[in-house]
């Protein structure tokens, strides 16, 4: 069989962790039945599994299981909240705030809700990719319904401070939403702590099965959520349809993980990563580290390594599977937009890697990660003119390029 | 995305790569794209008195596919005369190189540079 490559995409995807697979394929077979069925054993059982997995799910965010609705995933989950939120209560409110690097769902939902009418505020980024709170409260009025905030970036790791988000949301009477899909089980959440009113999350960024999610929707003081879904009426009728037996047990069984392994698992992602960084800084000049240094998650870091073009460093590092802030690949050409709001130059953000380490990295992947790409950056290097150029002391803006 | 076995290798054997003394007479030299999109190629010819390229050099920031553009056009000006190497089209290198569509400016830069340092050159030599 032919090697394949050192994953180093964890912010992508997770492999399913086997211990989580054990647990639900007995509901793929035996354990057949409807969750919904009140009127036999066979439902009973599966309906006993999803209240121990939505325990699960609840335990991770300090909250209780009647406030978790299993979704498709955490796209779902913040479509639903986002929207649901701003149609029921459009009668008394029409503006919301999100951020400008959230993930395409969250930006895409708020577009479309503009076309509907509604006031969406893009808050800007600092340059270490985190909000100015006094951005937030200024954006703040007597319309604002939502703030919707990110937990963890996708693209560059920062944590989103969320507690103090979560105090001026509450002080404010406006309803506190966060993506936390990528920060479910990389660090610690409280839903009450951080007083935030709807939180998504989804399994396969924490090594649990593709194709469930969750959103947390909070009793006190209630939320309320126009359905997307409509149907029988499942999940308080906030999400109709039958719910997947095995997806929620492994979403849940995912968390259960990942809360008992955190705070170990956290310490040796943070050695790892600090001792990819520095293997890469001792032999490379001009790397610069995209996103705020203390402020991430421990399993990411964003470089960009200067005068070398992502894509191209990417098909020089095939034995490495990662994703590049260049998107070269994509039909649009543009690169990252969370780099650009965070201020990085177009020029850089073509130059950057993502790296994402995860719950199977041993120091053996990241050493020879660390190796593969300082080969290749030397490399690409020696035959880029612009690193040529910064070799002589040439200011690269100073040339008039032809923008094509 | 998967590149034609041409583009790999000509990303990991580049041909030709390094520069040339843009002051010498004998040398034209082209720089063209943007960092800002992703491509930079800088192609250098050095020419004979009977006007041949003798020589051709390139050093390219960019995707595989630019470093591969780059690297083919060195190889296939080399011994032509001004003119010829003039004539080179992008679609000639797109169809040699199986670009796939989102990767035909790579091909549009190789052309332009090649033009480029023609330009340059002609500008040494008024009369030529």
């Amino acid at each position: 069989m032919v090697k394949r490559p050192i994953y180093l995409d964890y912010q992508s995807t997770t492999p399913c962790d086997p211990r989580v697979l054990k647990m639900m394929l007995p509901y793929f077979t035996e354990e057949f039945g409807n969750p919904h069925s009140r009127s036999h054993a066979y439902g009973w059982k599966a309906e006993e599994a999803v209240d121990h997995a939505r325990e699960q799910v609840a335990a991770i965010l300090c909250a209780d299981p009647r406030e978790v609705i299993f979704t498709s995933g955490a796209t779902e989950a913040n479509n639903l909240a986002i929207k649901g939120v701003a149609h029921f209560y459009k009668e008394q409110k029409n503006h919301i705030i999100t951020c400008s690097t959230e993930h395409k769902c969250v930006l895409d939902s708020c577009r479309h809700l503009q076309q509907e009418g509604f006031k969406v505020t893009y808050l800007p980024v600092k340059s270490n990719g985190i909000i100015d709170l006094d951005d937030l409260r200024k954006a703040i009025t007597d319309q604002t319904v939502l703030v919707s905030i990110m937990a963890v970036n996708n693209e560059i790791g920062v944590i989103q401070p969320l507690a103090e988000i979560g105090k001026i949301c509450r002080d404010a009477g406006v309803f506190f939403h966060t993506d936390a899909a990528q920060a479910v089980g990389k660090i610690p959440l409280d839903v009450n702590a951080m007083n935030i009113d709807l939180l998504s999350l989804s399994g396969h960024k924490l090594y649990g099965p593709k194709g469930v999610g969750a959103l947390y929707v909070r009793r006190k003081p209630r939320v309320r959520l126009q359905a997307l879904i409509n149907g029988g009426g499942q999940e308080r009728g906030m999400r109709s349809g039958t719910l997947s037996t095995p997806l929620c047990v492994g979403l849940g069984e995912a968390c259960a993980l990942a809360q008992t392994e955190m705070s170990a698992e956290s310490i040796r992602l943070k050695a790892l990563n600090a001792r990819f960084y520095k293997a890469i800084q001792d032999s490379l000049e001009e790397v610069y580290l995209n996103g705020d240094a203390e402020q991430r998650i421990p399993g990411n870091l964003n470089i960009s390594f200067a005068h070398v073009e992502g894509e191209g460093l990417m098909m020089g590092i095939k034995e490495l599977a990662l994703s590049s802030g260049s998107a070269c690949t994509s039909a649009s050409l543009e690169p990252s937009y969370v780099l650009r709001a965070l201020g990085v130059e177009v020029e850089m953000a073509h130059t950057s890697l993502r790296i994402g380490f995860g719950r199977f990295t041993t120091e053996e992947d990241v050493d020879t990660a660390a190796q593969m790409i300082i080969k290749e950056v030397n490399r690409l290097r020696d035959m880029s003119p612009l690193w040529e150029m910064s070799r002589q002391g040439i200011d690269i803006k100073s040339i008039q390029w032809a923008e094509h | 995305m998967a590149y034609s076995q041409k583009v790999i290798d000509h990303y990991e054997n580049p041909r030709n790569v390094g520069s040339l003394d843009a002051q010498d007479a004998a040398v034209g030299t082209g720089l063209v794209g943007a960092p800002a999109c992703g491509d930079v190629m800088k192609l250098q010819i050095k020419v004979s008195d009977q006007g041949i390229i003798e020589d051709a050099k390139f050093k390219t920031f960019g995707c595989g596919s630019a470093i591969a553009s780059s690297s083919l056009v060195t190889e296939w000006i080399k011994g032509k005369s001004l003119e010829e190497a003039g004539e080179i089209k992008n679609t000639t290198i797109a169809q040699h190189l199986s670009l796939p569509p989102v990767k035909i400016h790579c091909s549009m830069l190789a052309e332009d540079a090649i033009r480029a340092a023609i330009r340059d050159y002609k500008a040494k030599h008024p009369s030529a």
